[in-house]
């Protein structure tokens, strides 16, 4: 853009939006929205999603950027479009995702007057965004988008709201990149500190029992590689949060999988008997502590986070790291090379592990209803996707299978609302995710009860010719708050069967997608095949057992000792 | 302990609401929370006391770091900082009671700012202790407004 061109604030917010490397925005239009709309109707380089809710603009640009590790951007009108994006700024708050959201406003001599769809958007996302901004002046424009995407992608990424009161649009200006901040206040630090890191690269070749324990830090900090060194350099054997899922590949021989409420018994016992527990952009969330003060009874532990403000907070750190997971991992490899280390250190507890995965691999029993399980039909998903798909879930009993069945090998690839457990999270983010990677193979794993909760989406991804495949875990329950009433509330199953049921094969059909149905076992692997074959979306209506529960558990607060399921090999499962 | 926190922010709209608004999702308490622009007028210094027993002082710092607008932070020693209030106190003082009014201010300190038949105002400066002790004398004679801006502080010496 040549310097000092006359635009007007909506055509300098889509020269900005360019400028920061922006291709693709989710929206929907709305009344003071059209201004900026009709500044993009000329916009040569940045596409436009148009979706059929706005939390489904929120969910796919959340998608895009998870999928992507790009700043995700949507845009919606002022009031209910502004509040629909509510639900998707918090989720990816809680997840540290980078999101820009642009909300319309009515006209600044309007505001708190509660004009024709105004609602305080700045107020009402205040706890749950990294930053916002209520632009006054046309001539701020290009400097707060830049700010806004420098904030939302550096340090622990998270949601930035933009608003914009419609007469900013209006107003013309001497358009210039920008291309300088000024942020006094934020200045995030990504290089732990060297002495820290000494000490801990000490630890961890000291230590005769260490856990790796990686969070969501290791996927935003693109740490993979530094990461799969470290581990191998000291044989250090890894469980992965919900989050950090893909930050190790899991076919590896030191991955024990996830750990926390629905982990491996494998990964809980290893963290409850080890010296030294290593998170690496973790943040000690409750689903995976369980009971605090029972938690890692026995270890050490070397916390590193680029958010100063996670270390200490649920539990105290002996060696605190403030840095972003890739730098301080690139630190302990490079410190660890020069120690000498004997390798029969570790020997006897990674035998134990070893042994450990052999006896309690993650294991069920096919339903006696004659259903299908639904672990099996995420293991076949696995199999004829390679490994290789980027699974996209929503929440509940599906989320954790998806979790624990399916074999991710490399970041980004399992992309789930963690924090907030957002349901109607997949079917969007999966739109997000495809067109961030046009490339992959995309699933969208969801459950019934999700799917239903954005299932409007599907009309956005017809109309984009996305190959999403969305698979449907339709065991006609909200299942994960079914099993909890099942273990713990006396099977009083209320309110959580879904008793009218929409024909997903025909509801896929009428909004222009593929439909099947899938009963029996055998019929798994043709569906698939013919959903990933077609060119546009597909959805698979896979009738599960309504009695298949989410084993191991650790109920919520409790020790890692007072598990259910997960018995050895042989003994059988408890099912309900 | 009680600590007083000095907190420099942008001098932009909303940052006070900001400041609030973390500390009631976090469920910190703030005794006192007093604001105004500072040397910079770009700047403006808060000045925040807390109880450090009621909550981790270490994450209320860390948390209030988070916010874009916050430049710096500073938890200020007790023996190395200039501490004071502003209060002003309506104190009912007719016939007698007057004469017991004006001389606990002029004990106190305080300067009478407003006077008619009934009433006398008060205005005086100083610790929250002090303070204290000023109400407690006055309220026996009759505490009709109590309006104070919360403690202010500053570091002693050339570090500030």
């Amino acid at each position: 853009m040549s310097p000092d061109k006359k635009l007007k604030g909506s055509e300098a917010l889509v020269a900005a939006l360019e400028h920061e490397g922006c291709e693709v925005m989710f929206g929907f239009p709305g009344g003071v929205a059209i201004p900026f709309y009709d500044a993009l109707y000329d916009a040569k380089r940045l596409r436009h999603v148009l979706v059929r809710h706005e939390q489904g603009a929120a969910h796919a640009a959340d998608g895009y950027a998870r999928a992507t590790g790009k700043v995700g951007v949507c845009v919606s009108t002022s009031g209910p479009g502004a509040t629909n994006l509510v639900t998707g700024i918090a989720t990816a708050y809680l997840d540290s995702s980078p999101l820009v959201a642009i909300t319309w406003q009515v006209r600044s001599d309007l505001i708190g007057t509660d004009a024709f769809q105004e609602a305080d958007i700045t107020g009402i996302t205040l706890p749950i965004v990294k930053h916002s901004y209520l632009v006054k002046k046309t001539a701020e424009l290009p400097q707060v988008v830049h700010e806004a995407f420098h904030i939302a992608s550096t340090g622990r990424p998270g949601p930035v709201v933009i608003d914009i009161p419609v007469d900013v649009a209006l107003g013309e200006l001497a358009y210039r990149d920008a291309d300088t901040l000024d942020l006094p206040g934020y200045r995030p630090t990504f290089r732990g500190h060297v002495k820290q890191i000494r000490a801990a690269a000490k630890a961890i070749n000291e230590a005769q029992r260490p856990v790796l324990y990686l969070g969501g830090g290791a996927i935003s900090s693109g740490a993979a590689a530094e990461i799969l060194r470290l581990a191998e350099l000291r044989r250090v054997p890894v469980a992965t949060t919900l989050m950090g899922i893909g930050a190790f590949p899991e076919t590896h021989e030191l991955a024990m999988g996830m750990l926390g409420m629905h982990g491996t018994v494998t990964a809980n016992y290893a963290v409850h008997e080890c010296d030294l527990l290593i998170n690496l952009g973790a943040r000690f969330d409750d689903r995976v502590t369980g009971k605090l003060k029972a938690f890692a009874p026995h270890a050490k532990v070397i916390h590193a986070d680029v958010d100063p403000a996670e270390i200490g907070k649920n539990v105290p750190a002996v060696i605190p790291i403030v840095g972003d997971v890739k730098h301080v991992a690139a630190g302990l490899v490079k410190e660890l090379e020069a120690l000498e280390w004997p390798a029969e250190r570790t020997a006897e507890w990674l035998a134990r592990i070893a042994a450990r995965k052999e006896e309690y691999p993650l294991d069920y029993e096919d339903p006696k209803d004659g259903k299908l399980a639904p672990q099996l039909v995420i293991q076949e998903i696995d199999r004829v996707t390679g490994h290789d798909a980027v699974i996209c879930t929503d929440v509940g009993q599906h989320q954790m299978w998806a979790t624990q069945y399916y074999t991710y090998t490399s970041p980004r690839q399992f992309i789930s609302s963690g924090g907030l457990g957002t349901m109607g999270f997949g079917l969007p983010a999966s739109i997000g995710a495809q067109i961030g990677r046009p490339e992959k193979t995309v699933v969208d794993i969801s459950g019934d009860g999700g799917f239903q909760m954005t299932v409007q989406e599907l009309a956005t991804a017809v109309s984009c010719g996305l190959p999403i495949v969305v698979c449907i875990l339709n065991n006609g329950y909200l299942g994960m708050v079914r099993q909890w009433q099942d273990l713990f509330w006396n099977q009083r199953y209320s309110c959580t069967c879904i008793e009218a049921q929409p024909d997903f094969k025909r509801l896929a059909e009428a909004y222009g997608a593929l439909g099947l149905t899938v009963n029996e076992k055998d019929e798994i692997e043709p569906a698939l095949r013919e959903a990933l074959a077609c060119e546009g979306p597909a959805v698979i209506d896979f009738r599960t057992s309504a009695e298949s529960n989410v084993f191991p558990m650790v109920p919520a607060g409790q020790e890692i000792t007072e598990m259910i399921g997960g018995q050895a090999k042989g003994k059988g499962r408890r099912s309900s | 302990m009680k600590h007083t926190l000095s907190v420099l922010v942008e001098n932009k709209p909303g940052v006070l609401t900001r400041v609030a608004g973390l500390f009631a999702r976090r469920g910190f308490n703030i005794d006192s929370l007093a604001v105004g622009q500072s040397e910079d007028p770009a700047l403006s210094r808060m000045t925040i006391t807390i109880d450090g027993a009621e909550q981790p002082i270490d994450q209320v710092t860390k948390q209030l770091h988070k916010l874009i607008n916050v430049v710096k932070i500073r938890d200020l020693e007790p023996k190395g900082m200039v501490a004071g209030e502003l209060l002003f106190v309506k104190v009912s003082a007719e016939g007698e009671k007057r004469t017991e009014v004006l001389q606990i201010a002029e004990i106190f300190r305080a300067k009478i700012v407003d006077v008619d038949r009934r009433v006398v105002t008060l205005r005086v400066v100083g610790t929250t202790d002090k303070l204290e002790a000023l109400l407690e004398l006055l309220k026996p004679l009759g505490v009709l407004e109590v309006v104070r801006t919360g403690t202010i502080a500053i570091g002693r010496g050339r570090g500030g």
